[in-house]
């Protein structure tokens, strides 16, 4: 006689013998609630008060539009330029070993752990005019402090360590006998590595350097010492939003905030489709 | 019986020439550069900074660095440090093993999207985080008439604080441990359950010895922000001298008042404590890295 099996329910929870489910889950979802959702929430609730139309308004008013445009460009620039530096650091860390390397291995984790009003006053006196960089600088003509280039520096120091530590776990990954292969066969060691080893890791650059980006744009704390904060040309977005925020013109705030959670997100999107690509294309994130 | 072939064989060898370079590396110079390049550039932009902050700091000599820690508003600053610390970290060691055990060890629906909601403070700008909590508690704020009238103050004082505190930090233990324990399965809880175990009994004897490390780890990091968070605080704090100043804000206003000895030797005291996270987590990297985080990250 056959047993009919009951169809297969889909369930909430998969069935399992250890304890706590509902005690764990009810509390991450609530303390997650109150403590993120719900303040975001307000966020989005004051800004569709404010309509498109309304944020439209702010983010065209000259000195918004320009303290976006700064943000933004500038942290383009800084994230391009950590993903390239950022990249040879992880070659190098990965795939040479020379004495001292695991101490400038650790040194790429400073800038997560150094507080960043304290980065951001090191940088200012470094690059101030009379400082030890800026000096320098001053006499090929270039000013760094209170200028868009020290906003690029801090952006630049700020997002290194994402552009090192998405591509240093994929170097550590490529299988060498792909490259002997490849040398075999009769190929230069430039081809080998424009050809063979670089390309799987495009997605792993694109993700640092997205994430660099989107650090740096949020950034606020290593930037306004060395910025100089001169409206229309080296003020960030961020630091609109504090001066908007004490001058208690909160629509004014929440729009530029809005205008720059809009864009972070989009760049989260775009991280999980370099991701998605990847594994369709290489199998692997 | 086959002869072994020895080294001799190989005419190279007898030859006496070196032996073929490796083909799976760069030639030595290119090497070099490399390294020279990456050496050069991590000196300039990370190394530097770090120095200069101690140099600026000595810079009129001892007295002049260790008075900076006898004004009252320094002494201020790190006791609120301190507190906040004390406070955002264990809410977030509490909340992070709540939340990994739910979604390590359970397959529910929804899941992937409950760890990208607990990941979002991440992806917020600092100063963003610190306004939501104005919108919620400030003056204008969602629930802020109320506050008013029962006299309760959360912004521009110490609740303000910890509440952004424990905002900017809320992801680091959850998203440390979930692919940890998810790694590491249920087969010892179930295990420890079916001896006659209860539920806390085998998360006390099994799973937090197996998820110390990484657990350790994470506090670390969650301290280091914690004590550091400036962006965040700054909106939320009010920069009220003595009262709502943490250390990195201190440091702010010490800055801004041309006060360069004082800021930076304040300053020098949170890039000693970023030396020594940094210290311990490649410690904790190099000894452990096995039990820190899912697939061990080779060095």
């Amino acid at each position: 006689m056959a047993v009919s099996s009951p169809r297969p329910r889909r369930r909430f929870r998969q069935p399992s013998v250890i304890p706590g489910f509902g005690l764990t889950l009810g509390y991450t979802l609530t303390v997650l609630s109150l403590v993120v959702l719900l303040p975001l929430a307000a966020l989005v609730a004051r800004a569709s008060g404010l309509g498109f139309s309304g944020i439209w308004g702010v983010a065209t008013d000259p000195r918004v539009f320009s303290a976006l445009r700064v943000s933004f460009g500038v942290s383009l620039l800084a994230a391009l330029t950590a993903s390239l530096f950022g990249s040879i650091v992880a070659w190098v860390l990965t795939r040479y070993d020379f004495p001292g390397r695991r101490v400038i291995d650790a040194v790429v984790d400073l800038p997560f752990a150094l507080p960043t009003a304290v980065a951001g006053i090191a940088l200012a006196s470094l690059y101030a005019p009379n400082g030890l960089v800026g000096e320098q600088l001053a006499k090929v003509g270039i000013e760094a402090a209170y200028t868009p280039v020290g906003i690029f520096i801090a952006m630049v120091f700020i997002g290194l360590p994402f552009a090192v530590r998405t591509v240093q776990p994929l170097i550590a990954e490529i299988d060498k006998e792909v490259e002997e292969a490849s040398a075999i066969l009769g190929s230069t060691r430039l081809g080998t590595l424009t050809k063979v080893v670089l390309p799987p890791l495009i997605p792993a650059v694109l993700t640092g350097f997205a994430l660099a980006f989107a650090r740096g744009v949020g950034e606020y704390g290593s930037i306004i010492f060395i910025a100089g904060n001169l409206p229309y040309v080296s003020e960030i977005a961020p630091l609109l939003i504090v001066i908007k925020l004490s001058e208690f013109d909160y629509a004014g705030a929440c729009a530029i905030a809005t205008i720059m959670l809009a864009i972070s997100f989009a760049v989260l999107l775009l991280i999980n489709l370099i991701q998605a690509w990847s594994r369709r294309r290489f199998g692997y994130v | 019986m086959s002869e072994a072939i020895t080294p001799s064989d190989f005419p190279v060898a007898e030859s006496g020439l070196r032996p073929p370079a490796s083909v799976v590396t760069e030639t030595g110079w290119v090497r070099v550069l490399l390294i020279a390049v990456a050496i050069a550039f991590l000196a300039l932009f990370l190394v530097l900074p770090l120095v200069t902050v101690f140099v600026q700091a000595f810079a009129k000599g001892l007295d002049a660095y260790l008075a900076a820690f006898k004004e009252p508003d320094a002494h201020a600053a790190i006791k609120l440090t301190l507190i906040t610390a004390a406070i955002a970290v264990p809410f977030n060691v509490v909340f992070g093993v709540a939340a990994a055990w739910a979604i390590a060890k359970f397959q529910f629906w929804g899941r992937d999207l409950l760890v990208t909601l607990i990941d979002l403070p991440f992806s917020v700008s600092p100063v963003v985080s610190g306004l939501i909590y104005v919108l919620v508690f400030g003056s204008q704020g969602l629930i802020g008439p109320w506050l008013i009238e029962h006299d309760i103050q959360i912004i521009f004082a110490v609740p303000g604080i910890v509440l952004a505190t424990i905002f900017v930090t809320f992801p680091f233990v959850a998203r440390q441990l979930i692919p940890l324990m998810q790694e590491q399965g249920t087969v010892e809880e179930e295990a420890a359950l079916t001896l006659g175990a209860s539920g806390w009994h085998a998360f006390r004897t099994v799973t937090l010895p197996n998820i110390r490390w990484g657990l350790l780890y994470a506090v670390l990091l969650c301290n280091a922000r914690a004590m550091g968070e400036f962006g965040a605080v700054s909106v939320v704090s009010g920069h009220i001298r003595g009262l709502t100043n943490t250390l990195p804000l201190h440091v702010e206003i010490l800055y801004n008042e041309y006060n360069f000895v004082a800021s930076f030797a304040v300053a020098s005291l949170l890039a000693g404590l970023a030396l020594v996270t940094l210290v311990i987590k490649s410690l904790l990297e190099w000894r452990y890295a096995d039990d820190i985080a899912a697939g061990a990250r080779r060095h």
